[in-house]
């Protein structure tokens, strides 16, 4: 068994590229937990404004909690936190969940469009659901989210059916569509192409490329090139710690920590 | 590599015996499953056809030895007996089974989920004396009312154990997604959650509505009976089962024909519950998955 060295996480918060960057999200000393099981250890990252960043890490890492509990997410698998995420300058933990997650949307790894809806209406669960009926803005609002979520040519004759009947691919863009039509600031995205084909998973890439020029996005993904291709910063992960932090190029170039080396080069993980 | 063989044979013989014989008892048990439903079937069109007329559907009951008239009044008696416990236990049962699937993972939802078991146990007669005890006594007199509340408590079980089970079914995901969305948590429940379980929690209100409507004993101390036409929940009302246990004892060769006619007008009533059902909860969409 390969021994990794073990280094103390130094709170990197920034890299050097970010000085001039307006920050969206400050975590500071995250700690997250599931009953006694400690599974972030003391986060502090700097999350820019309008920039994609990609969080990579082996199986069990804490990705997926460090981005549930940023919309606060966690609480619904029972997870608790310490330390603080600043979002906007308010402390998440202070602001009413339901209020943040309108905020901070979330597509998930598999894509879950509501099975008793229709295309139509998926798109705008978020709003209907809390009370928006005007019909006439809520066309609009189809209509102006599908072509963002470059689903629009391909389901614009099947609004009205349902939106299980799409592909897989096709089902996820619904659901980055879904999310964006609550007019979110941060769009988080846990692994959201892992169960899609190459082309669909292509087109979410292109997808992401798009929306970052409007939404703040922080991706999950276990797929290596996928970070390098779309994400402008990239965190390293590993046993819940924050190993690096750094611009994607350097990163995947010429990472500084050897476990970070190791992971992208495939030696482990 | 003889003797391997001779054991791959003796193996091979034995296994297909046993399936023969195990696929035997199966069609047997199958078949004989099968016989009182058939018996059901046969009697009761066979003997209730000969008063399944017009007459039957619109007029009352009339005096013994006066032939002809019909049970009207018991056919509308059971819809409102079956249309009050309905009214009473579908929600009671859909919002319990609701609890207990997404809030009731704790020391209360236990116990309310192993008295709901308990409930379901009771004997209808005993059902029957409660509904008396907290009904008719308090009321003074028998009442449509009390004969829904004992109907209503002993479909609660059934709709209650239905809901929960079938809300547990519906996957995660999709909770996460509504609530990922900023829809708060009872919007999501209410509709997201049941929305998507909504099929299987129509089969168990239709199992608890079809139960409560071949009740005979709870009725006989709540809803007791009535020879004339009425529809105040006030008042006591007749019902097809209670009318069939009056009709099949007695000594009028007449009454007991009737009695078959009026519990195969029952049956069809169920079916056609049943059929009503299937088509309001009829999916919109066809999934794929």
């Amino acid at each position: 068994m390969e021994v990794i060295e073990k280094t103390k996480t130094e709170n990197i918060t920034k890299t050097e590229s970010m000085i001039h960057q307006p920050i969206k999200i400050s975590v500071q000393n995250l700690s997250a937990y599931f009953g006694k099981s400690q599974v972030l250890k003391n986060i502090s990252i700097d999350i820019p404004e309008k920039k994609v960043l990609a969080i990579i890490g082996p199986s069990g890492c804490g990705k997926s909690t460090f981005l549930r509990s940023i919309n606060r997410m966690h609480e619904v698998a029972r997870g608790t936190i310490t330390g603080k995420i600043i979002f906007d300058g308010e402390d998440v933990m202070k602001v009413d969940p339901v209020y943040l997650r309108r905020k901070i949307g979330m597509v998930f790894q598999k894509p879950n469009p509501f099975p008793t809806m229709s295309v139509f209406n998926n798109v705008v669960a978020g709003l209907k659901l809390n009370g928006f009926r005007n019909r006439k803005a809520l066309k609009e609002i189809v209509e102006k989210t599908l072509k963002q979520a470059a689903l629009w040519d391909e389901v614009k004759d099947m609004l009205n059916k349902s939106g299980a009947n799409l592909s897989g691919g096709q089902q996820q863009r619904l659901c980055i569509a879904r999310t964006i039509a609550i007019n979110p600031e941060v769009i988080l995205m846990d692994e959201p192409a892992s169960a899609l084909d190459p082309i669909s998973t292509a087109k979410i890439e292109e997808l992401i490329f798009e929306l970052k020029k409007d939404y703040t996005i922080i991706i999950v993904t276990h797929n290596m090139q996928q970070a390098a291709r779309v994400s402008d910063y990239t965190a390293f992960f590993y046993m819940g710690e924050l190993i690096e932090f750094s611009d994607t190029k350097k990163m995947f170039t010429a990472p500084v920590k050897k476990q970070t080396e190791d992971y992208i080069t495939g030696r482990f993980g | 590599m003889e003797i391997k063989s001779n054991v791959k044979n003796f193996s091979f013989y034995r296994r297909k015996t046993s399936n023969i014989i195990m696929l035997t008892f199966s069609l047997l048990a199958a078949l004989v499953t099968l016989i009182p439903l058939i018996f059901i079937f046969y009697y009761t069109i066979s003997k209730g056809i000969t008063y399944l007329n017009l007459n039957f559907f619109t007029k009352l009951p009339t005096p013994v030895g006066e032939s002809g008239g019909g049970m009207v009044n018991a056919i509308v008696g059971t819809l409102i007996l079956i249309a009050i416990g309905g009214g009473i236990g579908i929600p009671v049962g859909i919002f319990t089974g609701t609890y207990l699937s997404e809030f009731g993972h704790n020391k209360f939802g236990s116990i309310v989920r192993f008295l709901t078991d308990v409930l379901s146990g009771i004997p209808s007669i005993v059902v029957g004396v409660v509904a008396y005890t907290l009904v008719v006594v308090p009321m003074k007199h028998f009442s449509a009312l009390a004969g829904g509340v004992a109907l209503a408590i002993l479909m609660i079980p059934t709709i209650t154990r239905t809901t929960e089970e079938m809300i547990k079914l519906v996957p995660q995901s999709y909770r996460e997604a509504g609530l990922a969305l900023g829809i708060p948590k009872w919007k999501t429940t209410l509709l997201i959650v049941l929305k998507t379980a909504w099929k299987g929690i129509a089969t168990g209100i239709l199992l608890g509505l079809s139960r409560a409507a071949g009740e005979t004993a709870p009725l006989l101390f709540t809803a007791l009976d009535n020879r004339f036409w009425s529809t105040n929940v006030f008042q006591p009302i007749a019902s097809l089962t209670v009318y069939i246990y009056q009709y099949a004892s007695a000594p009028y060769k007449d009454w007991n024909d009737q009695a078959w006619t009026a519990a195969l007008v029952l049956i069809i009533l169920i079916s056609l519950l049943s059929l009503i059902f299937r088509i309001i909860t009829r999916s919109k969409y066809k999934t794929t998955n």
